[in-house]
């Protein structure tokens, strides 16, 4: 055992203890009685209560719906504007205005949040005063938003796959006489599916999470859960919230597990039937 | 190179169906039949105009044009009414306009020091934050790197596991671990050290902005360290250099482009950072998106809200373009 390795070894200890330290102290204390955050209560502990008083909260049940609606449709469209933007990108070569498109793909990726909210509450201002649509701001201006910025990400991810692989399967295709649609029906999708569903899930989980862009789009009746629970936590400490992060790591731990199985099945058929195609040549 | 027979019996129809310009009407005449509507989408690609126009069409749409609105605006004035600022260009009569060009807003900018005090401070947090991202996302993807395949995807995996978690539910787990009574002073208390002040200062937002960007400076890092000819670190130490110096001679340097990727992640989007300040930040001192916020919400004053956000852009401009170089270098990089 040398020392690099103790090194390599520490490193990961301390970096690991230091990213999932807060998830685990949220977990832990979300079994806890005493409404005190910091004070075990070891008398009546673990207990399930700030669950039960979660579920029967009616204000955070009717955001968590309205986010999940939101950000369903928010993935979805994003996913097919930013799997047409990466499919320009990567596969049509150079066209007049080019530059400007892969700008505007990259830009809201590292786009300060406070900035994308002002301007498109700003244009919706405008819109409404200039054709009367939207009609007040609510779930169509939220999920509007969303989609500008989590189709920047779908791009990048869909863009990356596409540029791990030539075009020659797409050309032969071609040269064998499908039409361009049919090619990237019966070639292109399949080989980039993988990057279609992550996009589609990072959307999901950016819209979710979202609070900056949606407190200035979003109209008074419509409050997403990031909101509910940034209002509830600027006023203290509460202990649903712990209960509440509980339930989303949970499901967002399994989550990633069962997409992490499921991706490496696919790259291996991948890699396979590239080399059954390899080897028939 | 010659092509395929198939494809230039392919070429041919297409070639000669030049006439096609004229478009669908006459294809029908030309053909005395049906229109043969895949020859003349494959003439004319009119789907592969659908294809750039429509995320074209909805970039434009929701990105360019608000951020014209958002320059325009920040050199109107503010009024009150509804919406809150005076047009830029105005009718006074029939025939006679006035231009309110008003650059009032970034001269009140500039002369007011909360302004400018914000700027410098969140620049200030931005790079201490960046700063300490490196010192440990470095020894972190060095770490995962070297792994062994399988140990490296797990490690990647819970490198990414708490990005998609809610980032605000994050930032407040550190509320209970950084407060006075917090778990970290009671652990502490054990040992006989503290109470320390740990929240409302510099430091808990440097803990928290370190948390939540440290996936955006591992990961490129890591995409960097992993590609590594490890020959060249035999080759050094066959010539004699120790560890320390290999590592300072080849390692670091050939990782330049992941450090500078990794730190771009991080600071451009911790300038602007909203969020974090507010749960875990100074009172006395705010940083500028949250001044931004407050202008626009609470002032209710758009056009410098606007002004706030251009400056903002203007002090970031370098920074997004250096990322997007990379991007795009990345993208193009990932073919070979």
């Amino acid at each position: 055992m040398n020392r690099q390795t103790w090194f390599r070894r520490l490193a990961l200890f301390f970096g690991f203890a230091f990213l999932y330290v807060p998830i685990l102290s949220m977990i832990v204390y979300s079994f806890n009685n005493s409404r005190l955050v910091t004070v075990w209560d070891t008398k009546d502990s673990p207990t399930l209560k700030w669950y039960r008083e979660l579920l029967s909260n009616d204000q955070i049940l009717n955001a968590a719906w309205l986010s999940i609606q939101v950000a369903a449709v928010t993935a979805t469209i994003a996913v097919v504007l930013g799997t047409l933007a990466g499919l320009v990108l990567a596969r049509f070569g150079p066209f007049k205005g080019r530059t400007l498109l892969s700008g505007m793909t990259t830009a809201p990726l590292v786009m300060p949040e406070v900035i994308t909210g002002l301007s498109l509450l700003l244009l919706f201002v405008f819109l409404e005063q200039l054709i009367g649509w939207p009609k007040g701001r609510g779930f169509a201006t939220i999920a509007i938003a969303h989609i500008t910025f989590a189709m920047a990400y779908v791009t990048v991810v869909v863009q990356s796959r596409l540029a791990s692989f030539d075009d020659s399967l797409e050309e032969a295709a071609l040269d064998l006489g499908a039409r361009p649609a049919k090619v990237f029906f019966r070639i292109t999708l399949p080989l980039i599916l993988p990057a279609i569903l992550s996009g589609w899930l990072l959307a999901f989980t950016l819209s979710w999470d979202d609070l900056v862009i949606s407190q200035f789009v979003a109209g008074p009746g419509s409050t997403t859960l990031p909101m509910v629970v940034f209002s509830k936590v600027r006023l203290g400490v509460s202990p649903d919230i712990n209960a509440l992060a509980t339930i989303m790591v949970s499901i967002v731990g399994l989550g990633v597990v069962i997409s992490a199985l499921y991706m490496r099945r696919q790259e291996r058929r991948l890699a396979l039937e590239m080399q059954l195609a390899k080897s028939d040549n | 190179m010659a092509h395929s027979p198939v494809r230039q019996r392919q070429k041919q129809p297409i070639d000669s169906w030049g006439a096609g310009r004229l478009g669908l009407i006459f294809s029908l005449l030309y053909r005395y039949g049906p229109p043969r509507w895949s020859q003349y989408v494959r003439k004319h690609w009119s789907g592969q105009r659908l294809v750039i126009g429509l995320p074209y069409l909805w970039l434009i749409m929701f990105f360019a044009v608000p951020f014209i609105i958002v320059l325009k605006l920040s050199f109107s004035t503010v009024r009150l009414a509804m919406p809150p600022f005076a047009p830029l260009i105005e009718k006074v009569s029939e025939v006679a306009y006035t231009l309110n060009l008003n650059l009032g807003n970034y001269a009140f900018l500039l002369s007011d020091a909360l302004y400018v005090n914000s700027y410098l401070y969140s620049v200030k947090v931005a790079a201490f934050s960046t700063v300490f991202c490196l010192l440990i996302g470095y020894p972190m993807s060095y770490a995962i790197a070297r792994a062994t395949p399988t140990m490296r995807s797990i490690w990647l995996m819970l490198v990414i596991l708490p990005f998609w978690t809610s980032f605000l539910l994050r930032v407040y787990a550190w509320v209970g671990l950084l407060k006075t009574d917090g778990l970290i002073n009671q652990v502490m208390g054990l040992v006989g050290l503290g109470p320390f002040t740990m929240m409302y200062t510099d430091f808990s937002v440097y803990i928290g902005i370190v948390y939540s960007y440290l996936p955006f400076m591992i990961l490129p890092l890591y995409s960097n360290l992993e590609k590594h000819d490890l020959t060249l670190l035999e080759a050094s130490a066959d010539l004699g250099a120790g560890p320390i110096k290999s590592f300072l001679r080849i390692t670091l340097p050939l990782s330049i482009p992941g450090m500078i990727a990794g730190s771009l992640l991080v600071f451009i989007p911790a300038v602007g950072e909203y969020v974090i300040p507010s749960l875990l930040g100074r009172s006395d001192q705010l940083m500028i998106g949250r001044v931004l916020s407050d202008e626009f919400f609470s002032n209710r004053d758009w056009p410098v809200a606007s002004a706030v956000s251009i400056a903002m852009l203007l002090l970031l401009v370098v920074p997004i373009v250096l990322f997007q170089r990379f991007q795009n270098r990345e993208l193009a990089g990932a073919k070979t």
